[in-house]
């Protein structure tokens, strides 16, 4: 028997051992002992791969279970592992960019204060995120999905000092209520419907569901998945997420976590099948969330935002395969997600730590000539994140377009026009980003960027990456970063170069993931016969390479004014965030006091208002009473009075 | 067999109802051990050590633990029986909710333990009081009579007055007693007065016997009866705090000392409860279920809502655990509302659970207030995590189980109870009930982030010193808050196999 329970086990361990023993480990041994731990996981997963490649196509699923949980009449649930090509593929990138990142982190995090509490935190997000992929049904899902929103909660607001992060913490921890509230209550409805919250029970109950009771599941669970995966109308926490600490942002809010929602919906592709409709919302809010946040990226400043809604734009793809039935594509596109933007987060962290945490790309430029190893690396992901053959990129985004050219959705031919759009954009803000970056001049030896830096655009307030305060200044010399840090970027590279091998769209036997992932999908999708193909990715390089042309044509000949691209509604996320602010700080805050203060003024006030004012017991007591009488004992009479008036019109009946 | 024999020879005899004091015994081992207590330490007066009435009482409440483990035993075997003239029922309903109840005296003596101490305050009469209002849940909870319910009530209430007026230094906790009594004796009365019309209508007190006569007559005239229903659930609404009987509540528990607090969320409520499911799901609930349902509907969406909604806006800790304790009572409202065995054992989960993550973040509670009482303002918490991490771990712990997070006693509580409601086809509170607990959800958090990321390691709180006797009931708490998460079964299936069952006294 394969040891699958291990593959989560071992960053538990990790945790637990990290909790007790940490500050004695210290720095950087609890950071080496955690990456080990999460190593281990990573060569588990392996063999549980080689396990299941070794298995028969249709056997490949192993599952595992350790203990009942609840049994309670018919009604059972076990604390059990299902293994199979799905849930091993989202381990072997959530361990193995888990361990790099793990690594990197022991030089970014070198020298912090809180260094051990710091991979107590990522060992335990590790261990519940692969909980959230292993485990056999609905509920040891949303154990892990709470789990992992609770590390990403906590490290959002790792550096609690400064109040924005914490604030930006809540604002994660809120949105993702909102979306768990629909994972619970979809939860609830698959076990009222099919009487099991098991995946491998639910796959041939599932056709039986009623459309509309199907729908509603797929629905509400969507919603979660919005939630957790920063899409419309949830996605607002994501960019301030980036208050965490960098790699934070590499492995929570852009490799694993995130994709949690596309890992959900995958999982129940059976249940998908029935719902009808709800796949064409699944579509639309994908792509809308992609162009929403595309546009966004084109006007950030900071360099992580750019990334975060660049991830937020990603996502939007996946669930726009998800939404046209093609998983396999939405599940490629996660891997070589994960591996590129990985890297260009892990690339964007050295970049922060060779310019004494400073995030304003306006205060970069020129930084090839002194990060050699992160702008090498970093080409390689732009590349493949802009879609350039033969970059990972390039492969599952066109898988995705092109299943969304030919997909039954409804008005699938704008959603591939939005698509090719984003695709554009992407190229554009990417290049852009590069350009800024690593290209031009060396903008923080004028000291006048420093002088009305700040009147640039409104995001100049926004969090910045800076645990400890050290100032960029203009005789700032930048030094390429410890090895800890620069090999995870060369291997990630590697990865980001060479994903794309995983499902080459050249014949059948090219189809790796396809085949190994086949198994565990129901949906079918028909892609476009190969010269149609041929045209829509000929048409994809070029959109590609219009987008790296543009970026160029204004942000290093410029020939174009900036300003007339970056718009304030683009930097503003088209004010979303501010609507949401605004309306929560206002009528839904009133609608929220006024609750509170009927109860608290009408009812308790009189008392408190009363007892609060006056010092001497005996004021204290006559206070007390008449506030007894006039409005406790009133409050208790019209409740009496009114189940009294209830059962009158009862009467006989 | 022997004493059923007994018992009708002795019946038939002299006309007195024969006690089978065995049967009884958890309610005898409390109350008796409440009273020796009283006389032991006025005999010796002050050469007792302080915590001789401690250890007793734990002893006490524990020896009345093993009996019910024993009884339950023996239940299994005979069946369930009526004793004492169809009094008191002795079934797996009735042993469970004591059990509990004894679990609460054990931690409630522990916390008090170390409250006192620090507090300065002497006195063996709060461990006394403590005995003495659990022997009172006890008689509630085996209560198959309206009056011996009453009296149980009284019991346990006037015992509860007292503590929470027992710190004699504090104006707040004397104030939160005369508002709890004044309050009391309003619900007492509608309760008598609800006893009194359904005994007009039905002509006995009696449970097994108002079911009966429920059951063989169709009362043409029911205004009584309804009336008698709904004062009777005004009276138990207001001891469990259900909106719109709540107001006394959050300004009693922040008064109270805080361990008294922490016994009123647990035994008070679980005793209420009981006594609550006896009478309605019981007694009416074959014959009268389509009137009284509607009612608690109401209330379990109120608590539900005003309870986790007001919660949030609160930043005294006490009064925020008050206002959650609400929004629970809405939740097992939800579970009494289905009427179903399901219902009443998810609500048996329920009350064991809360017991141990209510005792659990009051004895906190307790420890934070630091000498005095009074420093329960959100900004207390502020860098706890720091100052006593495993104090501020163990309450993010009872915390997540209050909101429901998986692997802790909460979440399958809460999961049993919407359970049973969907079972019995209210989908919609169901939903609502879901809705309440991601509400709830942010209260938790605020003072999870007020220990954790408040606060700058420059501003010191006062130490906070955390006694032995504390340290053992939190552990307690921990240990059941999250062996219920986990394994949930054992108790599960108590829950499950404690139904109880009017057994209609011999004649």
């Amino acid at each position: 028997m394969t040891a699958v329970w291990l593959i989560p086990a071992l960053p538990l361990l990790g945790f637990v051992t990290l909790v007790v023993l940490g500050r004695k480990f210290g720095d950087p041994g609890a950071g080496i002992f955690a990456a080990c731990m999460v190593g281990l996981s990573f060569l588990g997963t392996l063999g549980v791969f080689a396990h299941l490649l070794s298995l028969p196509h249709e056997e490949r699923a192993i599952s595992q279970t350790l203990f009942t949980w609840i049994s309670s009449g018919s009604f059972k649930v076990s604390i059990g592992f299902l293994a199979d090509p799905l849930s091993i593929t989202m381990c072997l990138f959530i361990t193995g960019i888990g361990a790099l990142i793990h690594i990197y982190s022991v030089g970014y995090m070198k020298g912090d204060p809180k260094f051990s509490k710091f991979f107590v935190y990522l060992n335990l997000f590790v261990a519940s995120m692969l909980l959230l992929v292993l485990g056999d049904n609905l509920l040891l899902t949303f154990l892990g999905w709470e789990g992992v929103g609770a590390c990403s909660y906590l490290l959002i607001s790792f550096w609690f000092t400064d109040p924005k992060n914490a604030s930006a913490g809540k604002k994660a921890f809120v949105t993702n209520r909102v979306g768990d509230f629909g994972f619970m209550l979809a939860t609830f409805l698959v076990w009222v419907t099919l009487g099991t919250v098991n995946y491998e029970q639910i796959r041939p109950l599932a056709p039986g569901l009623a459309a509309g009771t199907a729908t509603a599941i797929a629905l509400l669970f969507f919603l979660g998945a919005t939630g957790k995966s920063a899409q419309l109308p949830l996605f607002v926490w994501l960019p301030d997420a980036m208050a965490g600490p960098t790699p934070v942002s590499a492995l929570i809010h852009a490799a694993t976590m995130v994709t949690a929602g596309v890992y959900l919906l995958t999982r129940l592709s059976p249940i998908m099948a029935e719902a009808g409709w709800a796949n064409d919302v699944v579509a639309w809010v994908g792509a809308l969330t992609a162009l929403v946040a595309a546009c966004a990226a084109i006007a950030q400043n900071d360099i992580k935002k750019v990334l975060a809604y660049s991830t937020v734009s990603q996502l939007g793809y996946m669930f726009l395969a998800v939404g046209t039935q093609s998983y396999v594509a939405a599940v490629f596109h996660m891997i070589t997600h994960a591996s590129f933007k990985a890297l260009l987060f892990l690339g964007s962290g050295s970049v922060i730590h060779a310019m004494a945490h400073e995030q304003d790309m306006r205060k970069y430029g020129n930084l090839r000539k002194y990060l050699p190893i992160t702008y090498a690396t970093f080409m390689v992901g732009w590349l493949a994140i802009a879609g350039i053959p033969p970059l990972s990129g390039f492969w599952s985004k066109d898988e995705i377009l092109a299943g969304v050219f030919n997909a039954k959705t409804f008005g699938n031919l704008a959603l591939w026009v939005i698509g090719m759009a984003v695709a554009l954009l992407t190229a554009f803000y990417m290049t852009r980003q590069v350009i800024m970056t690593f290209f031009g001049e060396e903008k923080w030896r004028h000291a006048e960027v420093d002088a009305h830096g700040h009147e640039l655009h409104a995001d100049e307030e926004d969090a910045v990456d800076d645990h400890d305060h050290h100032h960029l200044t203009p005789d700032h010399t930048p030094h390429e970063s410890p090895i800890s840090m620069t090999l995870p970027l060369v291997v990630l590279a590697g990865a980001a170069a060479v994903a794309g091998l995983l499902n080459l769209p050249f014949g059948d036997p090219l189809k790796f993931l396809e085949h190994w992932l086949e198994p565990t999908i129901v949906g079918e999708h028909e892609l476009p016969p190969g010269w149609v193909q041929a045209l829509l990715s000929l048409a994809a390089v070029a959109v590609a390479v219009i987008g790296i042309l543009g970026a160029r044509a204004v942000y290093f000949q410029k020939k174009v004014d900036p300003a007339k691209i970056e718009k304030p509604v683009f930097a503003h996320a088209w004010y979303i965030d501010e609507t949401y602010a605004k309306f929560m700080g206002g009528p839904g805050e009133t609608a929220f006091e006024d609750v509170a203060q009927f109860d608290q003024k009408i009812v308790d006030g009189a008392v408190n208002g009363i007892a609060g004012g006056t010092v001497g017991l005996g004021n204290r007591l006559k206070g007390l009473q008449t506030g007894l009488v006039r409005t406790y004992g009133l409050g208790m009479a019209i409740g009496a009075v009114a189940l009294l008036a209830y059962v009158v019109t009862r009467i006989g009946g | 067999m022997t004493a059923a024999v007994l018992q009708n020879v002795l019946a038939s005899v002299g006309g007195l109802p024969s006690i089978e004091f065995s049967s009884v015994a958890p309610s005898i081992i409390l109350a008796l051990g409440g009273v020796l207590l009283l006389t032991v330490v006025s005999v010796t007066k002050d050469k007792l050590p302080v915590w001789f009435p401690a250890v007793w009482t734990i002893s006490a409440a524990v020896a009345a633990l093993c009996t019910v483990f024993r009884l339950w035993i023996r239940v299994g075997k005979w069946g369930n029986l009526s004793l004492i003239s169809g009094a008191v029922g002795l079934d797996r309903f009735s042993l469970f909710v004591i059990g509990t109840l004894c679990v609460s005296v054990v931690m409630g003596a522990l916390l008090l333990e170390g409250y006192l101490r620090r507090e300065d305050l002497e006195g063996p009469e709060w461990y006394v009081l403590l005995l003495l209002a659990a022997a009172g849940g006890t008689t509630m909870a085996a209560a198959n009579d309206l009056i011996v319910l009453f009296i149980g009530l009284e019991i346990l209430s006037i015992a509860v007055y007292i503590l929470s007026a027992m710190h004699r230094r504090r104006m707040s906790s004397l104030e939160s007693g005369l508002k709890y009594f004044i309050h009391g004796a309003f619900a007492s009365a509608f309760l008598l007065y609800g006893i009194a019309m359904v005994y007009g209508a039905t002509g006995s007190t009696n449970l097994a016997r108002i079911s009966t006569f429920l059951a063989d007559n169709v009362i043409t005239q029911n205004g009584l009866m309804l009336g008698g229903i709904a004062l009777m659930l005004v009276g138990f609404a207001f001891k469990v705090a259900a909106v719109p009987f709540h107001q006394w509540a959050p300004d009693v528990y922040q008064g109270a000392p805080t361990p008294v607090s922490a016994f009123m969320a647990a035994a008070v409520k679980t005793a209420a409860f009981a006594g609550m499911i006896r009478v309605f799901v019981l007694a009416l609930g074959p014959t009268y279920r389509d009137e009284w349902r509607p009612m608690v509907l109401a209330l379990a969406v109120l608590s539900l809502l005003v309870g986790s909604v007001m919660a949030l806006v609160q930043t005294n800790v006490k009064r925020m655990l008050a206002y959650s304790s609400i929004g629970h009572a809405g939740f097992i409202l939800v579970a009494v509302h289905s009427s179903t065995a399901m219902g009443t054992s998810a609500a048996l989960f329920y009350l064991l659970s809360y017991t141990f993550m209510v005792m659990g973040s009051f004895g906190v509670v307790a420890v934070v207030g630091r000498k005095g009482d009074g420093h329960h303002q959100l900004s207390d918490y502020r860098g706890l995590g720091r100052i006593r991490p495993g104090l501020a771990l163990a309450f993010t712990i009872f915390l997540l189980a209050q909101a429901g997070v998986p692997l802790t006693a909460g979440f399958l509580s809460k999961f049993y109870v919407i359970r049973s409601a969907i079972d019995s086809g209210d989908t919609a509170l169901g939903v609502v009930a879901m809705l309440a607990a991601v509400i709830a959800a942010f209260l938790y958090l605020r003072v999870i982030v007020a220990m954790y990321f408040e606060g700058e390691p420059g501003d010191e709180v006062a130490p906070v010193k955390v006694p032995a006797a504390v340290s053992v009931a939190i552990g307690i708490a921990l240990a059941g808050t999250l062996l219920l998460g986990i394994v949930p079964d054992p108790v599960t299936h108590a829950a499950n196999e404690a139904t109880a069952e009017l057994v209609a006294p011999r004649r």
